[in-house]
């Protein structure tokens, strides 16, 4: 809607029902939902009373799918189509994926993102991905009984575009609105900064299943702003199941195993790791399928020793995080522990001393990020409330191109405020060219093979001219959800080029309108149903706000602009009745056209008026 | 980038209401960043219609690029100078005075040295120095810009405060290398 309800800040200008919105732990190991209700953030449970879902995805012979604590029972019976801790997969490729041959699925390598063979076919982590959100969406909507306006689903730091786009596309499988991805240490932040009243700057520690992050924030006057994140997107509570489960072949001397047994001392491992938390030793038994017996007592001291390579694995992504921020220890005001895996003590131990304060634990580690996303869900959803915040992060890692002899050149550089935008002029080389490819990367690294390939955009349509005359300016924009989009012009001619993009790790639009026909075939009806209520809402909304706005503002307008607002409000009105969704967004466009300068008009006057010399406390105490 | 025209129209410095100097005040600036984006960040936006959020998108991205540009003393200075038509030359002119450019080299090989000898502290030291000298050319090239209006001057100190940045680059890129 082009009508900015800005008017006051702090005022909401619209009067209207609570509008449904969730946040989304989409975690390696459990994933969770959670929502505000009465202005409180809360976990909703399934109907057993469980907050968490195990992230375990198993496909049966018959073409149906289960989901969470039933599909983990049959992890290790049935390893080869019960897919754990498929986070880890998303937008990577097998040559990514280091523990291939430790790990009990059947990979098929289609050259971008790996695919899973399961008795179901073929699936993308994607799909996979999607059937966890697909259950989350239902446990809330049952909770919250109504749909879904938005959901944030929250994804690590440290995620490149591939991995984000990945678990973005897994939302709209899922049927979801994805109002933001949010970073999940910044969510944590959010849930902690706002029940504590928080000001100065944090560290957030976050180790989860397979990933870990760290960001440092600055939190003041309710604005939270990142300065730096840095982190690991393979590191977490995962490896170190792998470390014990390494230990456990060793002690009892078993070569490889089947996958089967594999997971079965998988899972052995990760429970003696949870018991060692509390416990000076933990027992593990456990029948291989050989019918041989496994019994081995580990220490605490053993497992804080063999694990010990990967707790310091954590330390350098904070060194450099601080060193970003241009920041040291002593501005640390406190560090916030998120994920399971920081419940060992060896992880409080080695943070605490790396930052020399005892880390801050007075919140659930598993919760948090769920609890901070669904407070985000809400504000995105539109539900003002009297505190309003405002949230700036950043860009984990620079977006570069490839230029002559293989080399990146950074055009935008990590822990950049998003959104950001970057653009670079290019010619053509040869006389008539009228294609050219471009080459995105993202990393660190100067050569573009040790950074991680995003795409290849094919830019046509260049008009033909001499080499060195046309000047295509391209434009690389990275969006609120840390998403890279990329447009390109050529400027003497103001020609725009088209880009087809080849996405390296990612799934084309073609293969997810694929998968989102396969899985809504049964629910195409509903669809209808669906997009006409939402029209329908969106419309009623947007000539309330109209109409308000030309109210308050009406004297901005001329009068025949006013009364072309006027008849597409009319019309919008006509097609209300009609059961044609597409009939009521045609309208609803026409319309936001219709008001796109009266929307310029008002915000200028909000904008001049704010800028002229009020500050920030000024506005917060209307 | 397309913008619509709220923002086009302005300057960076008229854009967060600052006078047009090279002297700014960054408490300021950051107070009139935060108010700028509390009104155009697109998450205030994200319940809205698709284009509205492109709009703020555009917004939001430009309030970036502006506070950036004008938070970082090297680029507030290349920005003003190039508001005031001046052309800064950094990628043709390489003439520079023979003492700096030997100090420069310098600067090289100890940073180089450092890291081959993975010592942090003496990098420590060597970052410390050159914020220090980093600072001092910004108190002269406010001088030039501000006070006496020697826009070839300043286009001289902005090329050094360039190769300044690169030796800080390198500083950190030691710690990277040493933080294995």
């Amino acid at each position: 809607m082009a009508l900015l309800q800005i008017s006051e800040p702090g005022l909401s200008t619209l009067p209207h029902q609570h509008r449904l919105a969730v946040g989304i732990d989409l975690g390696t190991t459990n994933s969770l939902v959670a929502t505000v209700r009465n202005g409180i953030s809360v976990v909703l449970n399934d109907e057993n009373g469980r907050a968490m879902l195990p992230s375990v995805v198993r496909y049966l012979a018959e073409g149906s799918v289960a989901v969470g604590e039933v599909a983990q029972a049959m992890q290790s019976e049935d390893a080869a189509n019960t897919i754990v801790s498929v986070k880890r997969f998303m937008g990577r490729g097998l040559k990514d994926v280091g523990e291939v041959s430790r790990l009990p699925y059947r990979f098929a390598d289609s050259g971008g993102m790996l695919q899973l063979r399961t008795i179901a076919g073929a699936k993308s982590p994607v799909e996979v991905s999607a059937e966890i959100l697909k259950v989350l969406r239902s446990r809330a909507e049952a909770a919250l009984g109504g749909e879904l306006v938005g959901a944030v689903i929250t994804v690590p730091a440290y995620f490149d575009d591939a991995q984000r786009q990945a678990t973005k596309d897994a939302a709209r499988l899922a049927g979801l609105n994805v109002l933001r991805l949010l970073n999940e240490p910044t969510a944590a932040a959010i849930a902690y900064g706002l029940d504590n009243a928080a000001e100065g700057v944090y560290a957030v520690y976050d180790l989860g299943g397979g990933t870990f992050d760290i960001s440092i924030l600055r939190l003041s006057r309710g604005v939270f702003e990142v300065l730096a994140a840095n982190g690991d997107s393979a590191l977490g509570g995962d490896d170190f199941d792998q470390r014990i489960h390494c230990w456990l072949l060793e002690r009892n001397r078993l070569s490889a195993l089947g996958p089967q047994d594999t997971r079965l001392l998988l899972t052995h491992a990760r429970a003696a790791k949870e018991q060692l938390t509390e416990h000076a030793e933990a027992r593990i038994t456990a029948v291989l399928s050989t019918g041989e017996l496994i019994d081995s007592i580990l220490t605490r001291s053993e497992f804080q020793a063999m694990s010990q390579n990967l707790v310091q694995r954590t330390l350098q992504p904070m060194r450099r995080a601080l060193r970003d921020a241009k920041l040291g220890i002593e501005d640390i005001k406190g560090m916030v522990m998120v994920g399971g895996a920081t419940r060992m003590p060896q992880v409080q131990h080695a943070v605490g001393e790396f930052f020399g304060q005892t880390p801050l634990t007075n919140l659930d580690p598993d919760k948090v990020v769920a609890l901070g996303a669904a407070i985000q869900a809400n504000l995105l959803a539109g539900n003002r409330s009297a505190d309003d915040w405002l949230l700036l992060d950043v860009i984990p890692l620079s977006l570069g191109i490839e230029t002559m002899g293989g080399l990146a050149e950074k055009i935008i550089p990590r822990n950049s405020t998003i959104p950001t935008a970057r653009a670079q002029e290019f010619t053509t080389y040869k006389d008539g060219q009228t294609a050219m490819s471009i080459h995105v990367v993202q990393g660190e690294r100067e050569l573009v093979s040790d950074c991680r390939s995003l795409a290849k955009f094919e830019l046509r349509g260049i008009p033909a001219m001499v080499a060195g005359a046309a000047r295509i300016r391209v434009t690389f924009q990275v969006d609120a959800d840390g998403l890279l989009n990329v447009s390109a012009r050529e400027m003497s001619s103001g020609i725009e080029a088209a880009i087809t993009v080849k996405p390296s790790y990612g799934l084309s639009d073609a293969e997810i309108t694929r998968m989102l026909q396969d899985s809504t075939q049964h629910a195409q009806d509903d669809m209808q149903a669906r997009a006409l209520r939402e029209h329908q809402t969106e419309a009623e909304q947007l000539i309330e706000a109209v109409q308000h706005a030309l109210e308050q503002d009406g004297d901005l307008l001329s009068q025949p602009e006013r009364a072309q607002i006027e008849t597409q409000m009319s019309a919008l009105r006509d097609t209300l009745h009609v059961a044609d969704h597409l009939a009521i967004k045609r309208a609803v466009s026409a319309l936001n056209d219709a008001t796109v300068g009266f929307a310029q008009k008002r915000m200028d006057k909000s904008v001049s008026s704010v800028l002229a010399g009020k500050n920030i406390s000024e506005l917060e105490t209307k | 980038m397309q913008l619509a025209s709220f923002d086009f129209q302005q300057n960076h410095f008229q854009l967060f209401g600052l006078a047009q100097s090279y002297r700014i005040d960054t408490a300021q600036l950051e107070q009139q960043y935060r108010a700028l984006q509390a009104l155009v960040h697109p998450d205030k936006s994200a319940h809205l219609p698709d284009a509205e959020q492109r709009l703020a998108m555009q917004r939001a991205t430009l309030a970036n690029e502006a506070y950036q540009t004008l938070r970082s003393p090297l680029l507030r200075a290349r920005y003003l100078l190039s508001l005031y038509g001046v052309d800064i030359q950094e990628e043709n002119n390489n003439v520079m005075p023979l003492d700096f450019l030997t100090s420069q080299m310098e600067w090289r090989e100890a940073v180089s040295e450092a890291q081959q000898e993975r010592d942090v502290s003496a990098l420590e030291k060597l970052e410390a120095r050159l914020q220090h000298e980093t600072r001092e050319l910004e108190a002269r090239l406010a001088v030039k810009i501000d006070t006496e209006k020697n826009y070839a001057a300043a286009a001289e100190a902005v090329r050094k405060l360039r190769f300044m940045e690169r030796i800080a680059e390198e500083i950190h890129a030691a710690y990277d290398a040493i933080d294995v």
